[in-house]
């Protein structure tokens, strides 16, 4: 499940893999208290003849608060958790969600028509449609007879 | 406020494949009211289900698998399935009061606490 395929060619790196096991375990068996603080956000990347989806999981941040650059073959998303201010005279008895500011940057292995790029925010999930422009597209190419 | 998570989880069995997860909460209380903040990103508002049984919360949601036509995926760092959690509350809560606002994937609890009643005096009869 774990394939860095979509990500430039570079060599997975096993160090972050485990990292993300742990933090799914943590998250199957709720030892949120022990989670260790990998990438964030958690993204999927689906690809297409047409492109790439990259979808993550932003819960509690507002979507005029993401920032998304498409630079290139770059995309990078920024923001800031904000944290719930539950106002001076309240007890806090759990407070297991992260806050603070985030930054990801994702290389994919083509260019990305930034004027076509397209974000949506459906509870919690950023969707990213990032098409490749028509001149990269991989053409079929027929052979001709002789 | 105990989690009884784990409690829960070894005598359900899901019929589905997809995997159960523990949704990360906040909780604080107030004068009147207990709060929950439970992170539930991609959760369908329409599978979301918050029930009080006596002092037990239960907070089950469901989110809907995403698959776009045409697309593979090719790299998964986090997965579609089910959010379960469940609380024992310690303070008496107005079950009809419950307040709960599902936005940008995060779910909102608000448990009015219940107005304790006066306590009564009972009178003894001298026999």
């Amino acid at each position: 499940m774990l394939t860095d395929l979509a990500l430039g060619g570079r060599w997975p790196d096993v160090a972050r893999d485990m990292r993300r096991l742990q933090e799914e375990m943590n998250r199957t068996f709720g030892g949120f208290r022990f989670a260790v603080p990998a990438e964030y956000p958690p993204v999927n990347v689906w690809a297409g003849a047409d492109g790439a989806i990259i979808t993550a999981e932003i819960p509690g941040v507002a979507p005029d608060q993401i920032d998304i650059t498409v630079h290139q073959d770059t995309v990078t998303l920024r923001g800031k958790r904000e944290p719930a201010a539950p106002g001076k005279d309240a007890t806090v008895h759990r407070e297991e969600r992260t806050v603070g500011a985030f930054a990801r940057t994702l290389v994919l292995p083509f260019r990305v028509d930034s004027e076509k790029a397209s974000a949506r925010f459906e509870r919690g999930v950023l969707i990213l449609e990032l098409p490749r422009p028509p001149a990269d597209k991989p053409r079929q190419i027929k052979i001709n007879p002789a | 406020m105990t989690d009884n998570t784990s409690g829960a989880k070894a005598q359900t069995e899901t019929v589905s494949q997809a995997p159960t997860f523990l949704p990360a909460a906040d909780i604080y209380e107030t004068n009147d009211a207990v709060v929950m903040l439970l992170e539930m990103p991609g959760a369908d508002p329409q599978s979301l289900n918050v029930t009080l049984d006596k002092r037990t919360l239960t907070i089950t949601a469901s989110s809907k698998p995403f698959a776009p036509q045409g697309y593979t995926l090719v790299h998964a760092e986090y997965e579609d399935g089910n959010y379960e959690r469940a609380f024992t509350l310690s303070e008496l809560v107005d079950g009809d009061r419950i307040d709960a606002e599902f936005k940008d994937g995060v779910l909102r609890l608000t448990l009015p606490k219940a107005t304790p009643s006066p306590a009564k005096k009972i009178n003894v009869r001298a026999a």
